[in-house]
């Protein structure tokens, strides 16, 4: 089966895309996936902004500011209120680096002229994913997704993983940057003080580097090789902690030599000789060729842009070209949009409340304004920005995200938007070019039939072919 | 007016009898059917069971736990007492009280089917139900709400937040309900869509659900709305107790839903869990009063309530090396209500020497949590067992009901 090139169109943008915006359809025309594939080629847009600082400069304020409330706590020159007050404070240097980061983030979303490329920078940010709720991370999160992910997007799967895992805000996120060889020198020379609390290692990224962000789950790892992966990247570390953390150019990433576990170690029946800091690194690198990472990336972006529960051939024939191309990513785009079921059925995925904000906002041309107002419907429609609340990142299915209050969510906000904007704007004129020929005849017929401009918008806004892609 | 008459009488009941023993088997006699409630919460991200319930008698649990180790009762920051060898987290003020009033049950050394150390995987086995995760697209507990004796509702269940989680997802209609800052639809707008979702399968039965729990909340004055601060500690304390007074809005309705379900995350304690005060204490305390304003909420309804409150496993018996614990397998569980035959621990101590942990690291689970959600679902909420050992929990046949958990 063929589909008309307009639906073709409409796939390329909404599905591939971030949602069209008037015109889009049009100019994209005949060939959907030409279009698609000159997105990638070129380097990668940057965010860049006056306000938009590096991660080190960030963090190392915020360890400085940390440091400066525990030294007054410990010396006992604050009294409680105080402290509460230095807490806020922390608070108050984190939050308007997140709003500024999500804000650029928004509006480069909604702006981009190459919006594929925005989706899969944003896929790669949430398979690496960082979450707020954590301390200091309102303050990384951007910064790691513009200097970890966004450069790498369209190199090999191996610099973007070293990348991720090497960056500070990951290190933070998933505790490894305190974690310390049980036969180190510092730990040695430590535990035989007396009363000394125990050092060792903590196992949470290792772990996850394994489960969420290569082999995946079942992909052929063991308890073993987890707690033996935590042992080869003791060390990764970041500099201006407190303590025995404290040495290293502030807020970058630091390998320590003594608290790193020495010697040679086995992961997944190899054995590693012992580099320190190139014993992790050549870890990852074989992580990053093994078939499980393949098949295991393959399937999330197959679930991604295809269906749910995508079709094996189609994920066979990703994972194929991730393997032949030693992970180079744009081939493994390429081939992605190539897939013949990518293009078989239009709005088989249910948008995510960023997919649909994003589409909202392209579709009705809006802008995104400065400050943290444009941020208020993710919060509404319970997707935060850089917040999945989880290292799995946000689920990718539409059971995840089409409960009855979620959807009720979505419709009271386009009914809003609906209300404050539709005296400007003609549903029935803006519905085919957004929609090409999946707009259904129903929801011609119903924003047609409206009793007002307002209510026009609402109702194409919420029609079933609005909440998919 | 019914409804009001029937709480004064239960209240009387309760006084009179001293006990929900008494007032259990009056609410039955008086409705024709058991009014029974069960609200499920689940703790994402794995409890430390250890820290929750410590077994401070045991001869190896302060050597494992260093540091954070928390003392017997009586001490400085020491544990609330259960039963001379487990004790509570300092933080369980409220549950020690449950406790002390039989009203709670705490479970140690629990885990699901699971035995491997994916959160993601874990949650999915103790949601769908099944020996493996992915198993099953659906949950058990809405495979269950088929079963509840009496005439079906249309909203039997309800889930706070505004998506359903894997355990109440399947076939029984069930609703999501959070609260909203936006202004309602009006009804034209509504009755419009209702129409454009008309061959929608999918998406006019979840409008149907959400008009149908907003019905709800409108029938309710005392049901709060108001927005949860964005930020920190307090954002997360007031978030859970939107959640919670959510949860009672629903279940003291006359026709409303008779199970909820709710979670909470934060238990991911790697680094720095602290003992008896710190990062995993906040949450436990947190916890602790919401499950305290649950009662309140409830009011004349919480005789009849369990709440059961479980998490995907445990964490590493030791502490790790940087003053967290790890993934691990055995942990702690807790069933809280009215209606609970409390009062005890239930616990096949494994002991926590080398030779007894699960692969040299882990709490041994003694105790499968399915046989809790059997002896809850059979003799709390009355679904028969047949359905339980087939198509609730597939392939449970072994697995036999914990009995006598509640009054009922």
């Amino acid at each position: 089966m063929s589909l008309s090139a307009d639906t073709q169109a409409a796939i390329a943008a909404n599905r591939f895309g971030l949602g069209a915006r008037p015109g889009d359809l049009e100019a994209i025309g005949s060939d959907a996936r030409g279009w698609l594939r000159a997105q990638l080629k070129g380097s990668p847009p940057q965010i860049a902004g006056a306000d938009l600082k590096p991660s080190f400069t960030t963090l190392a304020e915020a360890l400085e500011l940390r440091r400066q409330i525990e030294e007054r706590k410990k010396s006992g020159t604050l009294d409680p209120a105080m402290a509460e007050e230095q807490q806020q404070k922390l608070g108050q240097f984190v939050r308007p680096v997140y709003v500024s980061e999500a804000t650029a983030r928004f509006a480069l979303a909604v702006g981009t002229e190459r919006p594929f490329l925005e989706r899969l920078s944003q896929f790669w940010t949430n398979h690496f994913a960082v979450s707020i709720d954590k301390q200091f991370m309102p303050a990384l999160a951007g910064a790691f997704e513009r200097e970890a992910i966004r450069p790498n997007v369209l190199g090999r799967f191996a610099d973007l993983l070293l990348a991720a895992e090497s960056h500070p805000a990951m290190l933070m996120y998933l505790d490894n940057f305190i974690s310390v060889g049980p036969d180190s020198q510092a730990a040695q020379r430590f535990e035989r003080r007396p009363n000394a609390p125990h050092l060792g290692i903590n196992e949470n990224l290792a772990r996850e580097i394994l489960e969420l962000h290569t082999l995946g789950v079942g992909g052929g790892y063991t308890q073993a090789d987890v707690t033996t992966f935590a042992q080869v990247i003791t060390g990764w570390s970041i500099g201006g902690n407190h303590g025995r953390f404290q040495s290293g150019e502030p807020g970058r990433f630091v390998f320590r030599p003594g608290l790193h576990q020495p010697g040679a170690k086995t992961v997944l029946n190899t054995r590693y000789p012992d580099s320190g800091y190139g014993q992790g690194v050549a870890v990852l690198n074989d992580l990053a060729r093994h078939p499980s990472t393949a098949h295991f990336i393959a399937t999330k972006l197959c679930r991604h842009f295809i269906a749910d529960e995508p079709p094996a051939a189609a994920v066979n024939r990703v994972a194929g070209a991730f393997t032949a191309s030693e992970g180079d990513l744009p081939t493994v785009y390429r081939t992605l949009v190539e897939t013949r079921e990518a293009w078989a059925a239009p709005l088989t995925k249910f948008k995510t409340p960023a997919d649909y904000i994003y589409s909202v906002y392209r579709g009705l041309a809006l802008p995104v304004e400065a400050g943290k107002g444009p941020l208020g419907p993710f919060e509404v429609l319970g997707q935060r920005i850089w917040q999945p609340g989880s290292p799995a990142g946000w689920p990718d299915r539409s059971a995840d995200w089409d409960g009855s209050s979620a959807l009720l969510k979505r419709i009271e906000w386009a009914d809003q938007t609906g209300a404050r904007l539709g005296s400007r704007i003609d549903a029935k004129a803006l519905g085919p070019q957004l929609l090409g020929e999946n707009l259904t005849d129903a929801t011609r017929t119903a924003v047609s039939r409206a009793v007002s401009a307002e209510q026009a918008v609402t109702l194409l806004l919420a029609a079933p072919e609005f909440m998919r892609r | 007016m019914a409804s009001l008459k029937r709480r004064q009488f239960l209240k009387l009941g309760a006084l009179a009898a001293g006990g929900a023993f008494l007032t259990t088997r009056l609410a039955f006699a008086g409705n024709g059917g058991p009014p029974t409630r069960f609200v499920l919460v689940i703790l994402r991200g794995a409890l430390d069971g250890l820290a929750a319930v410590p077994p401070y008698a045991d001869p190896d649990y302060a050597a494992l736990r260093r540091e954070v180790a928390l003392h017997e009762p009586g001490a400085n920051g020491g544990v609330l007492p259960l039963n001379g060898f487990f004790g509570l987290h300092p933080s369980f003020g409220f549950l020690g009280q449950a406790y002390a009033n039989r009203e709670l049950v705490v479970f140690q050394a629990v885990a699901s089917p699971y035995r491997e150390r994916s959160h993601f995987d874990g949650q999915d086995v103790l949601e769908n139900g099944s020996l493996r995760p992915h198993a099953l697209q659906s949950g058990w507990l809405n495979r269950a709400l088929a079963h509840l004796p009496g005439a079906p509702a249309r909203e039997p269940g309800v889930a706070l937040g505004q998506n359903v989680p894997l355990v109440m997802r399947g076939p029984a209609e069930v609703s999501s309900w959070s609260p909203s800052k936006m202004t309602a639809l009006d009804e034209d707008t509504l009755a419009r869509l209702t129409d454009l979702y008309a061959h929608d399968p999918l998406l006019s039965v979840r409008l149907a659900d959400a008009t149908a729990a907003d019905a709800l909340v409108a029938g309710d004055s005392q049901m709060t709305m108001a927005a949860a601060p964005a930020q920190g500690a307090a954002a997360y304390a007031a978030r859970y107790a939107q959640l919670v007074k959510a949860a009672a809005g629903f279940l003291r309705q006359e026709n409303g839903p008779r199970v909820a379900v709710f979670d909470t995350t934060g238990w991911d304690t790697h680094a720095n869990e602290g003992g008896a005060e710190g990062q995993l204490a906040g949450r436990l305390k947190a916890l602790d009063g919401g499950l305290a304003m649950l009662k309140q909420e409830l009011g004349p309804v919480w005789s009849q309530t369990a709440v059961l409150m479980v998490t995907e496993f445990g964490r590493t018996a030791a502490v790790n090396g940087t003053r967290g614990t790890d993934h691990g397998t055995g942990t702690a569980a807790f069933l809280c209500g009215g209606a609970v035959a409390g009062g005890r621990v239930i616990a096949d101590w494994p002991g926590l020497s080398a030779r007894a942990l699960y692969q040299g690291r882990d709490l041994n689970p003694t105790l499968d949590l399915r046989a809790v959600f059997k002896g809850i679902l059979s003799e709390h909420m009355g679904v028969p067992e047949r359905a339980l050992d087939a198509e609730v929990f597939p392939d449970s046949g072994a697995v036999r009901a914990l009995r006598g958990l509640t009054h009922a």
